[in-house]
């Protein structure tokens, strides 16, 4: 009981490592061979990635020295008209964070008003993320790292409008 | 500072197992299916992103581990249109995180923006490759 306590508390991501670790293990039981080709597989493309993934992080630290959750939150009020779209399309392109986190943090702020139009907005653009762009970029080139996410904002702002007619009765 | 710190900490702490975890059964399933994701994708307009839009769905987490679970299929000859409709559905759509949605927003909001984008995810994916093609 205890220890399916313990299991309870382990973080999401470490429990999904964890997981696939013992798959790993499985595999090799049946089959060595193949959990080692895969394994090498891995080692390759993760050392590969790894010095992207530190740039990524160091980046993630200048953003989050520099943007506060506050100062986008105080601007998505009920009447934030254009204002509000402008905030809630910039705070989604710079606020960074699984959707456990965020969910709750957006709940807090539709109680307090925010239409549900710039909330949609906010949930769209996460994929517009300059701090990840180097990794997209890495993966799929610039031509389409910037195509993908010009079309990203785009949506942002239909799906919000489509969201407010729906929801909000009224979208400006 | 302190906080910005911590906060990006708190992110690395979160994302990092994801990633190995992600990058690890990717190479897994690459060796599976050596050669038969192919023939799963084959290019076409509407199955390809719609089969990707369905299994990004299946995952809603922070946009870099998608980029390198969809960077890695691409490798390996899933279609780049596929390959797009999962990288927009994994941070847009996520039908795991469902029940956290509702209860921060309600059923009809998690429903609609959760159909909203599952259908966008798609769109985007066509209109992107349609782009590149047009452009190249």
């Amino acid at each position: 009981m205890r220890s399916k306590n313990r299991f309870q508390e382990i973080p999401a991501g470490w429990k999904f490592l964890i997981t696939v670790v013992l798959l790993y293990l499985f595999v090799a039981v049946f089959d060595f061979d193949f959990a080692r080709i895969a394994f090498l597989q891995f080692a390759e493309t993760f050392f590969k990635v790894v010095k992207i993934l530190l740039f990524v992080f160091g980046f993630m630290f200048i953003v989050n020295l520099f943007v506060k959750t506050e100062t986008i939150q105080k601007h998505l009020g009920k009447d934030s008209g254009a204002k509000g779209w402008f905030y809630a399309i910039a705070g989604s392109i710079f606020v960074s964070g699984p959707p456990y986190v965020l969910f709750p943090f957006l709940g807090e702020l539709k109680k307090q008003g925010v239409k549900d139009s710039l909330l949609v907005a906010f949930l769209n653009n996460r994929n517009v993320n300059p701090t990840f762009l180097p990794v997209m970029i890495f993966y799929f080139g610039t031509a389409f790292s910037v195509i993908v996410s010009i079309y990203v904002l785009l949506f942002s702002f239909i799906n919000g409008w489509i969201m407010g007619k729906l929801l909000d009765g009224k979208a400006d | 500072m302190k906080k910005a710190l911590q906060k990006t900490i708190q992110t690395i702490k979160m994302a990092f197992p994801m990633i190995l975890g992600v990058l690890l059964l990717i190479s897994l399933m690459n060796v599976a299916f050596q050669g038969e994701y192919s023939k799963i994708f084959t290019g076409n307009y509407f199955l390809d992103p719609f089969i990707g839009a369905i299994l990004g769905s299946f995952s809603f987490g922070i946009p870099i581990t998608s980029y390198v679970a969809g960077g890695e299929l691409l490798k390996e000859g899933v279609s780049l249109l596929a390959v797009t409709a999962f990288i927009l559905a994994w941070t847009t759509v996520g039908v795991a995180m469902l029940p956290i949605e509702i209860r921060a927003f309600g059923k009809k909001f998690a429903v609609l923006r959760n159909l909203l984008n599952f259908i966008s995810a798609i769109i985007i994916a066509v209109l992107t490759i349609a782009t590149l093609k047009i452009l190249s």
